[in-house]
């Protein structure tokens, strides 16, 4: 293992691609800060990090997506400062995205060639371009014809269309942002055959994952970053998950947690039995006891939200059963799921939240209008008086009721939220993400007040990224990969190794290792 | 008078809350000072103008509009927009009248024409929320296929009843006011009612201004799209109502191009055609500019090309001053 910007011991060649003291700053968020990465033709970088480390951040500024605020790169020697997508491909530098982006109406052809079409005067020659695609996708091991329209591909073809993309472009240096996750293990396999022909014709491959048997089926070298640092470089041979996680996570947990009453959990709330959405989450079984608070961790993608959509009935499930206090609970929409005592505070405040052009009042009553009305009529001076007991309740600073919502920082947003919903008493509250964007100060607050909630008998299930602040909130942890629930952790063995190696698979090659 | 939220105790006042109050109060007058503006301008240019004659004629000119944007005003509040509503006062304008014509069936004239704009407006209702299709091709569809139908009930000809029972309706009036005023105010207050004395009202909001969210927050939201579009067709029923009887006969063309006033009076009246922002009392403003201009420009003498460019140019304003509010939205 090697310090930050310290020299890496890597091939004696020139590298492809260097980053050198990269920082990049989103208004008050420092995305990144002083980063280093190297990548050497022939071989495979991989990036790893918890999310939110600056990975994506750090891929964009090479794509000329983000120009970065200082630093230098440089390709093959030679200064690189893109001024924006276009010039990154032209030079060679191509990132194919978590989201595809390809054409759907256009051919394969058209969409290997796009911006780039063989010509002859002012006219696209097709019969060239053709020619090139069916000739770059059969060295990628492709079956279909250069003239499918591109939406009738599976995701996994898509992908080849973006790699191949990438090789018409002659380019040198290839990001992929975690090109497996929506692939089969069939399609995973062909990806990696494809990652190893490319860098046996001296490609250079930046990688992105999460998933730790990837990073040690294809890396030639790991670079992890956190917190928008890079914090240090291991090549294959020093490689071990204990290395990784333990670069990945090492920082101090936040003081802001009050611990729970250890075991005074209550009866079981919540008994999720083997529910399922394929293919986002397989079947996956849960319980939350009254007085509890239950983390729900795991990488971004890896179906936590999607299982908690299911539980609130936001989606429909492919099978399984949900039970509520003992009795089978058959939601059918959200609004099954409030009235049986269940509150969902989507991860998505704005977009899914709040009503940002409404006033806070409104949006605080909105689930519990109807005990304001008398005759029909709603009696705004009880609205007010409801909100004005919330907003002190919460401690929501915003000088009146009828203040529009979308003037609130975030915190206090996500307070007007959580409100909502404590109005209806729920039994059972699921919280998406419930401090992000969030600042600190707030996050201690909103942590008191889930803390309350659950003190005062009601069960918690809290999905968060965040790893110091599920492990502070929690009573106890489910962790899920791949759309399954890879484990469970109860304290003292709730720590962000443990999370980290249920999260990422890595216990499971480590114990294949052996 | 025209905001959306109720009202609030005296707050503790900051700097940038009085920015928001400012704020909020310049978007709820919104258009009321062009009203004025425009009717100061015809007070100087026409002489009269301002008789209390003519105004009431303006009042009573902007009714049927008034009614049609009322509904569309919900619709648009949802995000959503109706197309359909001249088409829909067309159809039920020449049932109506062709029923009166029926002395044994004549007493049922109102009720149909009322109930089948209100099953047409469900008729867009079930189709946008229920089978989930935009509200602009379904409304579009519904705008060529119930102009077809009134020209069909229409025969082709012209419906005229020189002698029909409810004539009072379009001509009569109550201590010198026109009933078709009288009925546009009452659409007004309880359009206002709903909007801002109902549970139904604030959900109308909720769903325009995130559906997402008023999904996730148990609303109805296929429920509140199905109500907006049939009161929308209950209005533009009662709009052919009053249509017939203002004019004792109906024909297929009847309301042609009576949408695109009452969607322009909407967004006059401050309304975001992306929903979840907008009053009533902003539309009947608008309502009121449109027939005011109508009536200036033709006391003036201008012709009725130049009235056409003139309303024109106010939508296209009108747009322009949706855009712009919106951006001072998401600039905060």
């Amino acid at each position: 293992m090697t310090a930050t910007g310290a020299p890496t011991p890597g091939p004696t060649e020139q590298p492809a691609l260097e980053m050198r003291g990269i920082s990049k700053r989103f208004g008050g968020t420092i995305a990144l800060k002083n980063v280093a990465i190297t990548a050497y033709p022939g071989q495979v970088l991989a990036l790893m990090g918890e999310n939110g480390a600056g990975k994506s951040t750090l891929m964009k500024v090479l794509a000329g997506v983000h120009n970065a605020d200082t630093g230098e790169m440089t390709l093959s020697g030679q200064p690189f400062k893109p001024s924006g997508p276009i010039e990154a491909r032209a030079r060679g530098v191509n990132l194919i995205y978590q989201e595809l982006s390809v054409a759907p109406n256009m051919t394969v052809a058209q969409n290997i060639f796009l911006g780039n079409e063989p010509h002859n005067g002012a006219f696209v020659d097709y019969a060239a371009m053709n020619r090139g695609a069916e000739e770059v996708l059969k060295s990628l091991g492709a079956t279909f014809t250069p003239t499918t329209s591109a939406g009738r591909l599976s995701v996994a073809e898509q992908q080849l269309v973006e790699i191949a993309r990438s090789l018409v472009y002659k380019g040198q240096v290839l990001i992929m942002d975690e090109p497996t996750a929506a692939l089969s293990d069939r399609e995973t396999e062909r990806l990696f055959g494809i990652v190893d022909t490319l860098r046996a014709q001296g490609m250079a491959i930046i990688y992105i994952s999460h998933r730790m048997n990837e990073i040690y089926r294809l890396a030639d070298r790991v670079t992890v970053l956190r917190d928008g640092e890079s914090v240090g470089t291991l090549t294959k041979g020093e490689l071990s998950p204990e290395k990784l996680v333990a670069l990945m996570v090492g920082r101090p947990l936040g003081e802001l947690f009050e611990d729970g009453p250890p075991g005074n959990a209550g009866g079981v709330v919540l008994e999720v039995k083997n529910l399922e959405r394929r293919p986002k989450v397989e079947p996956c079984s849960l319980q939350v006891r009254a007085g509890e608070i239950v983390g729900l961790s795991g990488v971004v993608g890896a179906g936590r939200t999607e299982l908690a959509r299911l539980i609130f009935g936001a989606d429909a499930k492919t099978g399984g059963t949900v039970k509520l206090l003992g009795q089978p609970l058959n939601v059918r929409s959200p609004l099954d799921a409030i009235r049986a005592g269940i509150a969902y505070v989507p991860e998505d405040r704005k977009s899914q939240g709040l009503f940002l052009q409404m006033a806070v009042d409104n949006n605080l009553s909105v689930n519990v209008l109807p005990r304001f009305t008398q005759g029909g009529m709603l009696q705004h001076g009880a609205v007010g008086k409801f909100a004005q007991d919330m907003i002190k309740k919460l401690a929501i600073r915003v000088s009146r009721p009828s203040a529009l919502v979308s003037g609130l920082s975030g915190g206090n947003q996500q307070k007007v939220l959580l409100g909502r919903w404590l109005a209806i008493e729920p039994k059972l509250l699921i919280l998406d993400e419930p401090t992000r964007g969030v600042d600190i100060g707030a996050k201690a607050e909103i942590y008191r007040i889930i803390r309350q909630l659950a003190d005062s008998g009601a069960a918690v299930l809290v999905i968060s990224s965040e790893l110091p602040e599920v492990i502070g909130l929690s009573d106890r942890i489910y962790v899920m990969r791949e759309g399954h629930i890879a484990g469970e952790l109860r304290r003292p063995g709730i720590t962000q190794e443990a999370i980290m190696s249920l999260a990422t698979g890595a216990g499971s090659v480590a114990s294949a290792a052996d | 008078m025209t905001q959306a939220s109720p009202p609030s105790p005296p707050p503790a006042a900051t700097a940038d809350d009085q920015a928001q109050r400012r704020r909020q109060l310049v978007q709820s007058l919104g258009i009321l000072p062009i009203l004025i503006l425009i009717g100061v301008l015809f007070s100087v240019l026409t002489p009269n103008f301002l008789h209390s004659d003519n105004l009431l004629n303006i009042l009573r000119q902007a009714a049927i509009n008034i009614v049609l944007a009322a509904g569309m005003t919900f619709v648009i509040l949802t995000g959503g927009i109706d197309l359909s509503v001249g088409s829909i006062l067309g159809a039920t304008a020449v049932a109506a009248l062709s029923l009166s014509l029926d002395p044994s069936l004549s007493w049922a004239a109102i009720p149909i024409g009322l109930l089948a704009g209100l099953v047409l407006g469900m008729l867009n209702g079930t189709l946008v929320a229920y089978l989930g299709l935009p509200p602009f091709i379904v409304t579009l569809g519904t705008y060529t296929a119930l102009r077809g139908l009134a020209y069909l009930l229409a025969n082709g000809t012209t419906v005229i009843n020189s002698s029909l029972p409810w004539a009072w309706i379009g001509n009569g009036a109550v201590l010198g006011v026109p009933w078709l005023i009288i009925i546009a105010f009452l659409v007004i207050l309880v359009s206002w009612f709903i909007l801002r004395f109902t549970v139904l009202g604030t959900h109308v909001y909720a769903v325009g201004g995130n559906p997402q969210a008023a999904r996730l927050t148990g609303i109805r939201v296929a429920k509140v799209l199905m109500f907006v579009y049939a009161l929308n067709g209950l209005y533009s029923g009662l709009g052919g109502v009053m249509s017939a009887s203002r004019l004792y006969s109906a024909n297929g063309l009847l309301g042609q191009g009576y949408e695109l006033d009452a969607i322009a009076a909407v967004v006059l009246g401050g309304t975001s055609l992306s929903g979840g922002v907008g009053s009533i009392w902003g539309t009947l403003i608008g309502a009121l500019i449109i027939a005011m201009l109508n009536n200036g420009l033709t006391l003036m003498n201008v012709s009725f090309f130049w009235q056409l460019v003139v309303k024109g140019i106010v939508i296209i304003v009108a747009v322009l001053i949706d855009r712009l509010r919106s951006r001072g939205q998401t600039a905060h």
